[in-house]
């Protein structure tokens, strides 16, 4: 059977599904310096991003379940938007340098160190590309959940989420 | 297996302070934990066996509700483990059947 | 024999929130919960909750739980804990078992509060050890921070199913694979993406053919199923896990409120037969209340919701509210619940609700 395309199939959103959704900054903005880029692409009661963010530039309104609408003036790439979100579907893209940043949520044990060369996966989980860890920020109000900013090469810059596990916690 | 380091719950604080005799073996327990929950964690996974056809049985839903998990407690059958304290020097035994009343330790 | 206002019975999130609603009003309030701990199901819920501010939206489960906790203490609610209710008998009157021994409560109002328990899916292999439920996992690991094992198969593609797949990995945990018999993945796409992104492969239109072993889980078969939902001969597959964990739903602990008399409508998207209520959830019994999961399986959110409507309802029929500011509080909190309630995935539920108020109607 052939695989159907899209987040109620696959889990994640397609480039398809990405392209259509209110969240996700152009090419051009993206290429000019950090940028959120929000992967809601589904109607769920959730706003939490709305009010994370400091300079306005990320709107849901009422209902709640209204997709958050990136405003990629205003955005400046701050970041706190990414561990507010409960969905851990907030990222921050670089587009500006050599080499593309991409800053995403991680919540598994044990953390990067700054420095470390990591295998980085796709939305799919597939390791496609190792990058450099840039960042690693644990702050209190993003209560546990750590921000990592990797660098890799720029045509994986839609394309990276996220760093394969470092291995799960050692049991007795 | 113990989750001794976690990314949201940090590190575990407890340590083993308790011993409980599991079918005459001795396995390591937190005082307070759930039965079962020492007994997984010593790699324990079956818990009695079924009255008519003897097929084994462990936990099913860890909140005290569908009685999967019983065992003999310190002389006392059907116990439900997921939800009975850990005391130091518990006597417990995997449950056959309906199980039997013993001497209480 | 021993009495209150308002004995409330289950000390989960519903019951915590209508414990402080009715305490905040000034009601006695007695809170009864059959385990060691209060709290319910909400401190193994440790991911950052969804909704808006008014919902504690991006606080973790477990801190919502503490801070509910902290709060009934302040208001000087009463709690009975290790007291399991088995019946209510005539003139709102609770019998339940403390400590070995039998005990009785009279309360002046009742609110039912027992929550829900998950369902079991039937295959070849079903009752060996190693196959439990999806929230008896998390049990485990998050409050009790042992793993029920290392190699795991999740059945079932609703947020139970992705939250708890999620929580396995970062107690160490391997996921295998999720598999889900619909189609399409029931729960919400952000929680399949964190699962994904983990290297979780998610097979829809799959389910168990059987699980291997004999003292324990030692592998499991899945294969496909077409559109008529029937296997497809040729697609099976051996997974190598020690553990299956069902995220196939859950039914709502009714039998408390079957017993006291309760009239009952059987809605499907509910979890089954659920009691009826009105708006101020009260049932067909004047003075008894119900409130979370026993109304229609949702999550913790709308169940808090619904405890502080049953509490502001009952300290209100107590005399401890007047009409205006009663109406006031409960239609803060009934907007609160229909913005839990919108989009793709609350839709349905909000009409089935709808529904359950209607068949109040119908009856009066």
């Amino acid at each position: 059977m052939t695989q159907k395309i899209g987040v109620k199939y696959q889990g994640f959103p397609s480039d398809e599904e990405l392209a259509k959704i209110p969240g996700v900054p152009d090419a051009e903005r993206i290429k000019r310096g950090p940028v959120a880029f929000i992967e809601c692409a589904q109607e769920i009661p959730c706003n939490p991003c709305e009010e994370a963010c400091p300079y306005g530039a990320i709107q849901v309104g009422k209902p709640i379940t209204n997709l958050p609408k990136l405003d990629p003036k205003k955005c400046v790439g701050c970041g706190n938007c990414i561990a507010a979100c409960p969905g851990l579907a907030i990222f921050v893209v670089n587009g500006s340098k050599d080499k593309a940043e991409i800053s995403f949520p991680y919540e598994y044990y044990p953390l990067p160190e700054k420095g470390q060369i990591v295998d980085c996966v796709d939305r799919s989980g597939k390791t496609v590309t190792s990058g450099k860890v840039l960042r690693v920020i644990k702050s209190p109000k993003y209560d546990q959940t750590a921000v990592i900013t990797v660098e890799v090469d720029q045509e994986y810059i839609n394309v990276v989420r996220s760093i394969k596990r470092l291995g799960g916690p050692e049991h007795e | 297996m113990r989750i001794k380091h976690h990314p949201i719950l940090n590190d575990e604080t407890r340590e083993c302070n308790a011993t409980i005799i599991v079918d005459g073996k001795k396995v390591p327990a937190i005082e307070g934990e759930p039965i079962a929950a020492a007994l997984l964690a010593a790699g324990i996974r079956k818990f009695r066996e079924t009255p008519k056809y003897h097929k084994p049985r462990g936990i099913f839903c860890a909140i005290g509700r569908c009685t999967d998990c019983v065992m003999i407690v310190d002389g006392i059958p059907n116990v439900r483990t997921c939800v009975t304290p850990v005391r130091n020097g518990m006597v417990i035994k995997t449950q056959k059947g309906l199980g039997e009343w013993g001497e209480k330790s | 024999m021993k009495t209150t206002e308002i004995a409330i019975i289950g000390a989960g999130p519903a019951g915590l929130s209508c414990a402080v609603e009715a305490a905040k009003a000034g009601a006695k309030v007695t809170l009864l919960d059959e385990n060691l701990k209060p709290g319910g199901q909400l401190f193994k819920q440790i991911h950052k909750f969804f909704g808006s501010r008014e919902h504690q939206a991006g606080t973790r489960g477990f801190r919502i739980g503490e801070q509910l906790l902290k709060e009934t203490e302040e208001l000087g609610v009463e709690v009975l804990l290790n007291a399991a209710v088995y019946g209510i008998y005539e003139n709102k009157t609770l019998a339940y078992v403390k400590d070995g021994k039998d005990h009785a409560l009279r309360a002046e109002r009742i609110v039912i509060a027992a929550g829900a328990s998950e369902n079991a899916l039937s295959f070849p292999g079903c009752t060996l050890p190693g196959v439990m439920g999806a929230g008896a996992a998390q049990t485990m690991i998050n409050v009790h921070r042992v793993l029920p094992g290392k190699k795991i198969l999740m059945v079932g593609s609703g947020n139970v199913g992705l939250i708890v797949s999620y929580q396995l990995m970062q107690a160490g945990a391997e996921v295998k694979a999720l598999i889900e018999a619909a189609p399409q993945i029931g729960g919400y796409g952000v929680h399949a993406a964190k699962i994904r992104r983990a290297g979780v492969p998610i097979y829809v239109s799959t389910t168990i053919k059987e699980a291997l072993g004999t003292e324990a889980v030692e592998g499991v078969v899945i294969h496909s199923l077409d559109e008529k939902w029937q296997p497809i001969p040729g697609t099976e597959r051996t997974l190598d896990v020690d553990t299956i964990c069902l995220a196939v739903g859950l039914s709502p602990l009714t039998e408390l409120a079957w017993m006291a008399g309760c009239e009952f409508t059987f809605i499907p998207p509910l979890g089954g037969h659920v009691p009826i209520h009105d708006e101020n959830m009260e049932t067909t019994l004047p003075g008894i209340y119900v409130a979370g999961d026993i109304t229609g399986v949702e999550e913790a959110s709308s169940a808090m919701e619904e405890g502080r409507l049953a509490g502001v309802a009952s300290a209100e029929s107590l005399g401890y509210y007047d009409e205006d500011t009663a109406k006031r509080l409960k239609d803060e909190i009934w907007q609160r619940l229909n913005s839990l309630r919108t989009g793709p995935f609350g839709e349905g539920r909000f009409k089935a609700k709808i529904k359950q108020l209607q068949a109040r109607r119908q009856l009066a």
